[in-house]
């Protein structure tokens, strides 16, 4: 089966009749050529208004403790189900449909889940941290995501105290080794990167001060509080870095975005993504390349990936991800039925909205989706949906018009025989052609 | 259910193929057993002091004031020092019937107070936190059981949308929910085999695995799927309860399961009778008779153990909640389990009793219980169970007599 690049490799499926001509390529590199567009808040909370949510929450639980009473604040779920309505909607609605795949495998691979006050902030971690650098520099990327304060919150950094600190004297609290340890393992070099338990210690040291920015004088926020950093120089990965307060971790994670690992382990987990499992051994260093010669434009190595020759000739491999399965089954079908509700789809599906199981994210093995109970849920799901379109929905038609010559055989005959039209749609939905990618 | 008739006929349809096909046949004086074993994880720290009440302990009295807490009290007595919490009449039932081993004073090796780091280290089973690629005991659990005559590998089973950490590893493990949407019909359910078997044989084994799952669940009208007769005001955890019983039970079905239930960290206005934590313990006893009702043709072979991350403040916080502590219960439960007893090395509750002068003081680590009752009740050898279920604990001696 020919694969098309704009819909199935580097795309979310999309509305009959709009399939770009051939492979799709040409499309897929002029939506890198694009900028990315930010989607507006509509509502949703910006940074100032998470941190607002997260300062009245904890305001109000101590408070409540004081006046021995339950404590009443904006729940985290009710952010996070907003949130996931807006996203997927804004999604399936996307004429950038790979800038969304670009969001949400970077939201993956700089995860936060739902954790204290993660979800009052990680709305804002995609749209002015990720979405903003995703086609940018990698290291720009790094930046806003490492000090973005949902990352911070997530990891726990906001909770370490450097012990030699004025804060850490006076308390007993001391380091959280957590941000420390997944900016080297997950996000920069890789757990095979060259470095020592050593170095996590040092750069969690040098982590420590940066936190979810409190309020200072005239209204200001201060993200990096001086009188819990860890007072003098690091070393880290053989290099000093001298004490300066914040300045000490933008140097160092100016480093880290330069490190050869890091052009290494990021650009295998982009070609893991997109290319799967059993992509060519060659294409991943290929890429590497590309990314230390450019300083880690992001851009360029996307380009160099949607022209290598194995983006074309590899087979359909991976099977969406959940979020993605409900996005791109909504753009050809023209919109998302409104039951069942999004939240509940994703967690029944085994990918609940910030609900990542581990600071590793969500897993990228080619069959991670595949098991028996996850697949059967796929098609009841399928079921559910497809008695829920409209009348004139023709998923035969359909079919033809998203795929065309794409189609198999044994895909199209299932669609003619089918015992009615709804099932007809749930079968489409659940074709290799719509579940692989 | 709609498909009853469909149902059993397209599960002949699919022959075996509900295939964990594995049998462990483990040898011992009694003859062949075939174990099952099922671990419950509480989530969120369980307080273990509200559940099994230290009455005997003077200093009891003294810490857990303030009305609700104080009648935590009114339990159902156990011996001369404990008491059971009064919402456990089943757990209560299976003590007396010397079905149920409770464990207290309990806890993993972790010490600080993440509820992350430490369901971390409870799952993995690991001495200390390790980042990156992990796996879980009871995984690890599988890969060591004794093999039966036949040799597929044993499949371990969750009941949770996705594989949880303590079931995270090289051996395989399904997956079971409770149904969110309707079962798709079987006529459907046949075409898409024909489909994937032409196109995709992975999505297909899946599929077909799947639909078997969810027949056993259809096959009568006692059924699961549909949630259980739920007591008002209870959260249910029957109705998952229920289903991995029933699952288990097969004689072709998963040896090994996992399950969690949530709901356990009780900051605020605890209510260890009434409120938010004597109701869990409420839904937590009745989802154990449950276990116990389903699993009963194999209730000599089966053990249900259940364990939290950690227990909670001695002291009663300022909002009538208990803040994150060390020290907690753990229990044993099945036919073959040598129960009713509470196994306590006790510790006090005296403040300078307390580790750090504020929670339950471990004296047994749930490593060792766990290590002593794989050993007797799967027959894993002692030596990988302190390098390979949980390494680094070659030094921590299984704790024996737990079941058998």
């Amino acid at each position: 089966m020919a694969i098309s690049l704009s819909l199935t490799r580097f795309g979310l499926l999309g509305p009959p009749g709009g399939q770009p001509p051939g492979d799709g390529r040409d499309a897929v590199l002029a939506q890198l050529r694009q900028p990315t567009l930010i989607p507006p808040g509509h509502g949703m909370p910006d940074l100032a208004e998470g941190l607002r949510l997260h300062r009245a929450r904890a305001m109000e639980v101590v408070a409540a403790r004081r006046e021995r009473r339950r404590p009443e604040f904006v729940h985290q779920q009710e952010i996070s189900r907003a949130e996931a309505e807006f996203r997927v909607s804004w999604a399936i609605a996307s004429t950038l449909p790979l800038h969304e795949r670009l969001s949400l495998h970077w939201g993956n691979h700089f995860t936060v889940a739902a954790q204290q006050s993660t979800s009052y902030l990680s709305g804002d971690m995609d749209r002015a941290a990720i979405r903003p650098h995703m086609l940018g520099r990698f290291r720009d990327l790094l930046r806003a995501c490492t000090t973005h304060p949902a990352m911070l919150n997530y990891l726990g950094n906001d909770r370490s105290i450097g012990p030699n600190s004025p804060l850490g004297r006076r308390s007993r609290r001391g380091l959280n080794e957590n941000l420390a340890r997944e900016l080297l393992e997950l996000h920069t070099l890789g757990v095979d990167g060259g470095y020592t338990q050593e170095d996590v210690v040092e750069t969690a040291k040098l982590l420590t001060g940066w936190t979810i920015p409190e309020p200072g004088p005239n209204g200001t926020d201060i993200a990096f509080l001086a009188d819990r950093h860890e007072p003098g120089p690091r070393t880290i990965l053989g290099k000093r870095y001298p004490e300066g307060g914040e300045e000490q971790l933008l140097a160092l994670l100016e480093d880290l975005a330069r490190h050869p690992s890091t052009a290494r382990h990021v650009t295998r987990r982009l070609v893991r993504h997109f290319l799967g499992d059993t992509a060519p051994p060659e294409v991943a260093p290929a890429l590497a390349r590309v990314f230390q010669a450019t300083d880690g434009d992001l851009r360029a190595v996307m380009e160099a990936l949607v022209t290598h020759p194995a983006s074309l000739s590899l087979p359909p491999a991976k099977l969406r991800p959940p979020v993605e399965l409900v996005i791109s089954v909504a753009r050809m079908m023209g919109g998302r039925p409104a039951r069942p509700m999004l939240f509940t789809t994703l967690r029944a599906l085994g990918q609940p909205w910030m609900g990542a199981p581990s600071p590793a994210g969500w897993p990228e093995e080619d069959q991670a989706w595949a098991s028996p109970d996850a697949v059967k849920s796929r098609l009841d799901w399928a079921l559910q949906i497809a008695g829920q379109r409209e009348a004139r929905f023709d998923a035969r038609e359909v079919a033809e018009a998203v795929f065309g010559a794409g189609l198999s055989a044994e895909t199209r005959r299932a669609l003619q025989r089918a015992a009615n039209g709804g099932q007809a749609v749930a079968l489409l939905a659940m074709s290799p052609e719509v579940q692989r990618r | 259910m709609r498909h009853l008739i469909g149902r059993r006929g397209a599960l002949a349809g699919l022959g075996s193929l509900f295939a964990w096909s594995y049998a462990p046949r483990i040898s011992s004086a009694a003859g062949a057993r075939d174990p099952r074993l099922l671990v419950v994880v509480l989530r969120g720290g369980l307080d273990g002091l509200s559940a099994v009440v230290p009455l005997g302990d003077p200093a009891y009295a003294e810490r857990r004031t303030g009305s609700e807490m104080a009648q935590a009290g009114a339990t159902l007595p156990l011996d001369n020092m404990f008491g059971l919490n009064r919402n456990m009449p089943a757990l209560a039932e299976m003590y007396r019937a010397r079905e149920a081993l409770i464990l207290h004073a309990v806890a993993t090796p972790y010490r600080e107070r993440s509820h992350f780091d430490a369901q971390d280290l409870l799952e993995s089973g690991f001495p200390s936190l390790v980042r990156g690629e992990r796996t879980g005991w009871l995984n690890r659990t599988l890969q060591q059981l004794p093999r039966g005559e036949r040799l597929p590998p044993p499949r371990g089973l969750a009941i949770s949308p996705m594989v949880p950490l303590i079931m995270s590893g090289a051996a395989p493990v399904e997956t079971w929910q409770r149904q969110t949407f309707r079962y798709a019909d079987d006529d459907t359910i046949a075409r898409l085999l024909d489909l994937y078997e032409a196109r995709d044989p992975v999505l297909a084994e899946a599929l077909r695995r799947g639909a078997a799952l969810d027949g056993v669940m259809q096959a009568d009208p006692e059924a699961m799927g549909a949630p259980a007769a739920r007591q008002a005001g209870l959260p249910d955890f029957t109705t998952d309860a229920a289903a991995a019983a029933r699952i288990m039970a097969r004689p072709d079905g998963p040896r090994v399961a996992a399950i969690s239930y949530g709901g356990w960290d009780t900051h605020n206005n605890q209510g260890p009778v009434q409120g938010q934590l004597g109701r869990g313990l409420a839904a937590l006893d009745a989802a154990l008779g449950a276990l116990r009702a389903g699993l009963l043709p194999v209730w000599r072979d089966t053990v249900v153990a259940v364990v939290t991350e950690f227990g909670r403040t001695v002291r009663v916080n300022g909002s009538l909640g208990t803040d994150h502590g060390v020290g907690t219960v753990a229990l044993l439960l099945g036919g073959a389990v040598r129960g009713g007893r509470v196994l306590a090395d006790w510790p006090g509750l005296a403040e300078h009793q307390l580790y750090e002068r504020r929670d339950l003081m471990p004296t047994t680590d749930l490593r060792a219980v766990m290590k002593g009752m794989l050993a007797e009740h799967l027959g894993l050898e002692p030596r990988l169970l302190g390098r390979d279920t949980f390494p680094g604990s070659e030094a921590l001696r299984p704790l024996q007599g737990l079941v058998g």
